[in-house]
């Protein structure tokens, strides 16, 4: 991994003044929620900038400032809610904001599981994540390495013949969360991204493949140059892809379309779907689901890392668990409000898992193929063909075809099918090629046998 | 037009009157965006309003009221666009916006003349109404109460209803470096209804819905929410009763409505501009060729009164048409936003959108369908020995690059020897878009529109859509299914 930029400290956009001046929006927002008569309220603001550029062969195709910031509340009379946002930060914003949501809490039934996290669930202590790591890049150097990362494709080979671009964009943001238990959190955070889409083609057709790195930190990132080489590279290793004939075989999941088959797991035990029996796994709890060396847990506090965060959306303080051991599970994925349903406690979890992560174990992707034999490498799925009542999972896929533990030629136009109840008792073994560039990690991913349809 | 001149006055007083600006102020704004070698530019203004209720267990639990205030500035110089946006509409920092959207340009002189605004040509397919306040809440609650009745009276494998309704009220003001001045008030209402059936320990989902750009009032009119509940109850039971399905390249039969989803996968984004401008579609360079079986044709038609998918004028104050895709099997059109439309050397054609202020806007599908054939759609399924007939879709996806589109049955059914037969699980079609239509050997005389609930997600910017077609036979079609 190279540097892309000179390592340097660069001055957040959103100072102390920007933190104080949410603050105040949220909470003006839980005074006048408690003018309008409310038992209880929350608020979050958030402000963020951006730049986004993308150039497209060789030259910039869009220059893109963003800039947003809003404000959301939830009202409690009781047990009855409402909830209402805005783009308006204005005194006059907040004010109709808040009553709109009073408005709505008129009209909800009683719910007795409705509410604020519970006190003692706050987040006390708030670690320093090290999530802010400016950049203050001008549009004139991000026109630059976004140019650099595009090229490198299209020299690589006369076949890269078209391109959708090579893109390099820059976030900040700061939010804060308050509730009438008086609770107030603030996060700020970064995030940079340089990527790249180009298209290979020859006398077979045309197959696109991109490639991006991101992290919060911009000396983290790979070179452009690298970034634009590895999307030409798997551009052109598609090309001349063809069908499959139906059959049965076993199938690696390349590392990064591998993380969906985890998520595809936390959608299925969110207590949103538990609660509502709309999930394959209700009632797993302490049940095995997976083959009994995996271990799935999640590191909230993981220094630097993009899910990484001290507190959930109702500023319950994160901790680090195991959700699944010895290929058991653990607990489930809770909010207040789903927690309450089940009569359990939040897991912390209001917005999402952080830093999820399954055990690796000590073969690269090459040694995975070996242990595959021959069977199917997949490294893209389309569609959404995933039930998570019924587990039932059947999805467009493209990669490659392997014998013998090597490549024999690139598949597209077939699907794959099962459920996902048979598919994570299949998991033979998980590569240590580990995604990092999202909020789930894991390596690629052996499954003994899946359903390929095709010709 | 009087209407569209009252479309523009409308939007002049939703979003530029409460910030105190006037044409002059717009004319400064343009003059700063045009400083430099600036080919076109626009603001968009808009501000949209959205409330939505949600209804699980028996009880209105939710609701959410949200406000999206804003204008997006975009300055183009050849195939480079600059764009910046505030959500403060006020002078300031719309001249801060334009200044930055500016930059792309190469400086140099700009020969800009006085602008003198207008309003531009619209269509006038729906009511200029906010649906937000078309009905009190405690109907909006009593409806949904209603819906979760309907539902578990049907059957008592009934065990979860989750239904809800959302309102959307949004005033669009485009103004153009032309001069032209285009307004839009655009309702927009749903319901959706989602139900679990269980039995004997298996549990199956169903869902129904429907929509359009009108209020409340008309969305609850007569029986047709009870009867999305109806429909989700019933897509349930049937796949309760659901055995695995096929793997494998079949004979498929697609039936009329949302199936449609078919066509705005296989071929819709494929024939859009900005992908066929830059030569990145399995499309591109395909005018005149035959893509589709001679019983085919497509439209994309943004000018459908009332539908969800349809616009007065698009995002860039262009007036909606009826664009011609594919006719008798030749394909004969693309859909083109402004920038599109300028550096391909060909008319715009209404499909410029955008899902905000936001962001900017790009070729995009309205209400994309096929017409009417000859055939019975009983003897299409009669005509069939062994093979699929898919009803019911969930999402789909599509590389445009390679063509290669998939699309997720919901409810599907065995045809053997010319009779549906046994309803087998979802599966997800995939098929090669440039040649998917060309094995279509029988069209439906059935049209049917969705029933309008579509949303179509493209580079992170979602849209409503609609799309429709008749029954259709596709003599092969790759089934993603478990049985091989």
């Amino acid at each position: 991994m190279t540097v892309a930029a000179p390592v340097r400290v660069d001055t957040p956009i959103f100072g102390g003044d920007a933190r104080e001046r949410l603050t105040d929006v949220a909470q003006a927002a839980l005074a006048e929620a408690r003018a309008q008569g409310c038992s209880a309220a929350e608020a979050g603001a958030h402000l963020s900038q951006g730049l986004s550029v993308t150039v497209r062969l060789g030259d910039v195709e869009t220059l893109e400032q963003t800039r947003d910031k809003g404000l959301s509340v939830a009202v409690y009379f009781g047990t009855r809610n409402g909830s209402a946002s805005t783009t308006d930060l204005s005194p006059a914003a907040v004010r109709e904001t808040v009553r709109a949501a009073c408005t709505i809490a008129r009209y909800t039934a009683e719910d007795d599981c409705a509410g604020l996290a519970d006190p003692d669930k706050l987040a006390r202590d708030i670690p320093q994540l090290d999530l802010l790591h400016p950049w203050n890049l001008g549009a004139d150097r991000a026109i630059e390495l976004a140019r650099d990362c595009e090229a490198a494709a299209l020299d690589l080979d006369a076949r890269i013949r078209n391109s959708e671009g090579g893109s390099v964009s820059t976030y900040e943001g700061v939010e804060v969360y308050t509730n009438t238990h008086g609770f107030v959190g603030t996060l700020a955070g970064t995030r940079h991204n340089v990527s790249a889409s180009v298209i290979a083609q020859d006398q077979s057709g045309m197959q696109r493949d991109y490639w991006f790195t991101v992290s919060r930190r911009p000396d983290a990132l790979e070179a452009p140059a690298a970034v634009g080489v590895r999307a030409a590279e798997r551009a052109l290793a598609r090309l001349g892809a063809r069908k499959l004939s139906t059959r049965r075989a076993p199938v690696i999941y390349e590392a990064q379309i591998a993380t969906s088959l985890l998520s595809h797991f936390i959608g299925a035990i969110r207590g949103e779907s538990l609660y509502r029996g709309a999930s394959f796994l209700i009632d797993h709890l302490g049940k095995s689901i997976f083959p009994s060396f995996v271990r799935i847990h999640e590191q909230p506090h993981l220094p630097g890392a993009l899910g990484s965060a001290p507190f959930d959306n109702e500023g319950v303080a994160t901790a680090a668990r195991d959700i699944v051991r010895d290929g058991v599970l653990q607990g489930y994925v809770l909010d207040s409000y789903s927690a309450r349903k089940l009569k359990m406690q939040t897991t912390g979890n209001a917005g999402g898992v952080h830093n999820l992560a399954i055990d690796t174990g000590n073969l690269g992707l090459d040694e995975l193929l070996k242990l595959m034999g021959t069977g199917l490498l997949v490294t893209e799925l389309i569609g959404f063909g995933v039930n998570t009542v019924t587990g039932d999972y059947s999805r467009g896929a493209a990669g490659f075809w392997v014998e013998n533990g090597a490549i024999v030629h690139p598949v597209e136009e077939i699907t794959i099918a099962g459920n996902l109840r048979d598919l994570y008792r299949g998991i033979a073994a998980v590569g240590n090629d580990v995604e990092l560039r999202g909020n789930v990690r894991t390596g690629s991913i052996l499954i003994d046998n899946i359903t390929i349809a095709g010709s | 037009m009087d209407t569209s001149k009252d479309l523009v006055k409308q939007a002049r007083r939703s979003l530029l009157e409460p910030a105190g600006l006037g044409e002059n102020d717009l004319a400064r704004l343009m003059d700063r965006l045009l400083s430099g070698q600036v080919d076109y530019a626009d603001i968009y203004f808009q501000h949209s309003r959205h409330e939505s209720w949600s209804l699980e267990e028996g009880q209105v639990k939710s609701g959410a009221h949200s406000i999206e205030c804003g204008a997006g500035v975009r300055a183009v110089a050849g195939e480079k666009s600059g764009f910046a946006y505030s959500d403060d509409i006020v002078l300031p920092a719309l001249l801060e916006a334009a200044g930055a959207a500016r930059a792309i340009a190469v400086q140099g002189e700009s020969a800009t003349a006085p602008i003198r605004w207008r309003a531009g040509e619209a269509r006038r397919l729906y009511q200029v109404a906010d649906p937000v306040a078309s009905i009190p809440d405690q109907e909006k609650v009593a409806v949904l109460e209603r819906i979760e009745r309907e539902a578990r009276a049907q059957d008592p494998r009934v065990k979860q209803v989750m239904a809800s309704l959302a309102a959307v009220h949004e005033v669009i003001l485009v103004a153009r470096s032309d001069g032209t001045l285009a307004g839009d008030v655009r309702p927009l209402v749903r319901v959706n209804v989602t139900v679990i059936a269980e039995s004997n320990g298996r549990r199956e989902v169903g869902t129904g819905g429907g929509g359009g750009r009108f209020t409340y009032r008309e969305l609850l009119a007569g029986d047709t929410v009870l009867g999305f509940a109806r429909e989700a109850v019933r897509q349930a039971l049937v796949n309760l009763e659901a055995v695995d399905a096929p793997a494998g390249d079949m004979q498929v039969v697609l039936g009329p409505g949302w199936p449609g989803i078919l066509l705005h996968e296989a071929i819709g984004h494929g024939l859009e501009g900005d992908f066929n401008r830059k030569g990145t579609s399995a499309f591109a360079g395909r005018l005149g060729q035959n893509v589709a079986s001679a019983e085919v044709t497509v439209v994309d038609d943004g000018t459908l009164q009332d539908r969800r998918g349809s616009l007065n004028v698009d995002d860039e104050g262009t007036p909606t048409n009826r664009t011609v895709l594919i006719e008798n099997g030749v394909l004969v059109g693309y859909m083109q936003d402004l920038l599109n439309a300028r550096l391909m050397g060909v008319a715009p054609t209404g499909n410029g959108r955008r899902e905000s202020y936001a962001h900017l806007p790009m070729p995009r599908m309205t209400n994309t369908y096929m017409l009417a054939g000859k055939h019975d759609p009983k003897e299409i399924i009669a005509s069939v020995d062994k093979g699929l007939y898919a009803v019911n879709f969930g999402g789909g996806q599509v590389d445009i690059t390679s063509g290669k589109f998939v699309f997720s049955a919901s409810e599907a059914y065995l045809i053997e020897k010319g009779k549906v037969t046994r309803p087998v699980k979802g599966a997800t079609l995939i098929g090669n878009g440039p040649d998917v239509l060309t094995r279509v050997s029988m069209v439906g005389d059935d049209l049917a529109l969705d029933s309008g609930v579509g949303t179509c997600g493209k580079e992170g910017q979602s849209v409503p859509v609609g799309v429709g077609q008749p029954t259709l036979k596709i003599d092969r079609l790759t089934v993603g299914g478990t049985q091989t």
